[in-house]
């Protein structure tokens, strides 16, 4: 049916010449007790390329937030509820938080 | 599986009052000689200055799952019947209770050890924080135990999920058990 083709169309439209499987991700980062003071934020959408990696995630909010410079040395990362270091690459819609030294009991 | 029934953890929202006796309760089993828990409070004073509060917030749903990790590891290092953990959130006053463990096993050093190694456990890996409220001021509180393992946490990729072996033997007070980590 003409839906389809016209559907096919749209698609092709989309689709970008160079890079595969689409050239950004979206993810949502997590700001807690100090790192909320430091940003004013409890999350903040972050659009990354494609490949980009939880270092590349951590330099972007620094350039935002340079205060953030603080807690950097003494914080761990979490990616979708689990610890994480720098090398990992993030995908679309995951979860990052940023984890100051922590309190509990 | 049946063990994982008989594991409780509970994250308070603000003002709810923790209940010991009912985490007693749920331990509580016939064939279970042992119940150890461990209660945490608010203290009156910080290296001299007077606290009038600790007020809690947490990553909740990853909370959750390391409480639930930790509680694993400690299965497979003792011998336990049943695990209670609940921790508070938003503000505990001087004298009151943040977090309750209790544990049950059929002879009592199970429960007593695995109860040191949940508190000690918490306190190194559970993404909560706790700011401490002075009359003049408020600073969030950091860790050591959360401090010295920081450098093994991001390496594992995990949540706690790493099983910890305990010497057979190890019996001292207050740190000074070995704990031999599964590489």
């Amino acid at each position: 049916m003409d839906v389809t083709n016209i559907e096919i169309k749209t698609k092709n439209a989309e689709c970008k010449p160079a890079e595969n499987k689409g050239s950004s991700v979206q993810i949502k980062v997590l700001f807690f007790s100090r790192a909320r003071d430091l940003t004013g934020l409890t999350e903040l959408p972050l659009e990354l390329s494609s490949g980009s990696t939880t270092q590349d995630c951590l330099n972007k909010l620094v350039a935002r937030f340079p205060s953030l410079e603080e807690i950097l040395g003494s914080m761990v990362l979490a990616l979708n509820e689990e610890y994480t270091n720098e090398s990992v690459i993030v995908q679309d819609k995951d979860e990052l938080a940023l984890i100051p030294p922590i309190s509990g009991g | 599986m049946a063990e994982e029934e008989r594991t409780q953890v509970e994250i308070l929202e603000e003002n709810n009052l923790i209940d010991m006796t009912k985490y007693i309760t749920y331990v509580s089993a016939p064939q279970a000689g042992g119940i150890a828990t461990f209660a945490g409070t608010t203290r009156d004073t910080f290296e001299g200055k007077s606290v009038v509060e600790l007020r809690y917030e947490a990553y909740v749903p990853m909370a959750i799952r390391c409480i639930k990790s930790m509680c694993s590891s400690a299965r497979s290092s003792w011998n336990l019947h049943s695990i209670a953990v609940a921790h508070r959130l938003g503000s505990v006053p001087v004298g009151e209770t943040s977090i309750f463990i209790a544990v049950s096993s059929v002879h009592r050093a199970d429960a007593l050890d695995a109860c040191k190694f949940l508190i000690d456990e918490l306190k190194a890996t559970v993404p909560i924080w706790k700011k401490e409220v002075y009359a003049n001021g408020e600073v969030w509180k950091e860790n050591s135990e959360f401090a010295e393992r920081r450098l093994e946490l991001g390496k594992d990729r995990i949540c706690s999920g790493r099983k910890v072996e305990v010497k057979a033997g190890d019996r001292k007070t207050c740190c000074g058990s070995k704990v031999k980590v599964d590489g």
